[in-house]
């Protein structure tokens, strides 16, 4: 049985897609059979991020509606023999993703993988809700930024009662933080939200802070995950937020300023 | 103030103000969660009951549910339109 972990936020454009991406190829790379599936039907980018943009035959939806089979639609990446994706479709209609589709796929995709990584649309409708639905795990993507912090607790709020372990009264599915974009010297100017300000907020455990970083940029550009970037700041958080998602402990770095050798000279 | 002032940085900690804002409006926003599932729809039943006897506005109904320790409180908060209030014989 594969674990299945929704990759999710509320508002868009907060990292779901760098974070799922990234969190996938971790698993992968330690060794762990994992699938990411693109739950943003409509606006596929997941393929993008992670460089297979130009392999995409079939998706998500051909395999629901049963035009392709599931071996036909899984990509496999060319760096991690263990790591696959499955495309969103680029339909518009809203309704291609069915609930019972979508739990015939999880299922199957169950029996051969370890992990299932869901990278959900944003909002909280129907898509939102679909990747959520069968998941048991949640890593909630959040910006030190107002509108990200709401919205990510509006969704956890979601997240308690409309997926299949709170209707079938089990073990609730477990919640965590992964706060990106963070920028350590704004926060000791009083300009940000620090984490300490967003656990308290949110209060959820915090699986990684990841770093306001160029490289993420640079990694979408090139279509490879950022975690694959090991000499990067943002990478190396991911390593470490998937390690933790794995039991390990490992202490959170890049939680204050990098200093340069004039601020190592005069203090701040 | 001094006419120095105009020159000092503004030394605003809008971290805080955000946090503030935000432990605010997250509370209020969160109320429902946490309580039993079939808040909404006992919710709506009662309006049902209620407008089979007064027409009421669906947004004259408030509902809280409070939890103090572990106690909770149910209120329920009906706005009854002026005319209405008595019934006619």
């Amino acid at each position: 049985m594969a674990r299945i972990i929704v990759v999710t936020s509320g508002k868009g454009g907060v990292g779901k897609t760098t974070t799922s991406a990234s969190f996938a190829a971790g698993l992968a790379k330690a060794g762990h059979k994992t699938v990411v599936i693109d739950f943003d039907v409509g606006l596929r980018n997941l393929d993008l991020i992670m460089g297979c943009e130009r392999r995409v035959v079939y998706d998500f939806v051909n395999v629901i509606n049963g035009d392709a089979n599931l071996n036909q639609a899984l990509i496999k990446d060319k760096r991690i023999d263990t790591l696959y994706v499955l495309p969103a479709s680029q339909t518009r209609d809203k309704d291609a993703l069915t609930q019972e589709g979508v739990r015939q796929v999880l299922e199957e995709l169950s029996k051969s993988f370890d992990y299932i990584v869901c990278d959900s649309p944003a909002g909280i409708e129907r898509g939102a809700l679909l990747a959520a639905y069968h998941a048991d795990d949640a890593i909630i993507v959040t910006n030190p930024e107002v509108s990200s912090v709401r919205d990510s607790d509006r969704i956890i709020g979601i997240l308690s009662s409309k997926t299949r372990r709170a209707e079938r009264n089990e073990e609730p599915i477990t919640v965590k933080l992964l706060l990106a974009r963070y920028a350590p010297a704004r926060v000791q100017k009083g300009e940000m939200l620090s984490v300490e300000d967003v656990c308290e907020i949110l209060a959820i455990d915090l699986l990684g802070v990841v770093p306001e970083s160029k490289s993420v940029l640079s990694a979408s550009n090139a279509g490879i995950p950022v975690i694959l970037d090991a000499d990067s700041d943002a990478g190396q958080a991911y390593e470490d937020a998937v390690a933790r998602f794995l039991g390990e402990d490992r202490p959170h770095r890049f939680l204050s300023e990098k200093k340069g050798l004039l601020g190592r000279l005069f203090g701040s | 103030m001094s006419f120095l002032n105009y020159f000092r940085p503004q030394n605003k900690n809008t971290a805080q103000v955000a946090k503030e804002r935000l432990q605010i409006i997250v509370t209020h926003e969160r109320s429902p969660r946490g309580g039993p599932d079939y808040l909404p729809l006992l919710k709506e039943e009662l309006l049902l009951v209620i407008r089979k006897y007064v027409q009421v506005d669906p947004g004259a109904v408030r509902m809280q549910l409070d939890r103090d320790g572990d106690r909770a409180v149910l209120e329920l908060n009906v706005t009854l339109p002026e005319r209405e209030t008595g019934r006619e014989d």
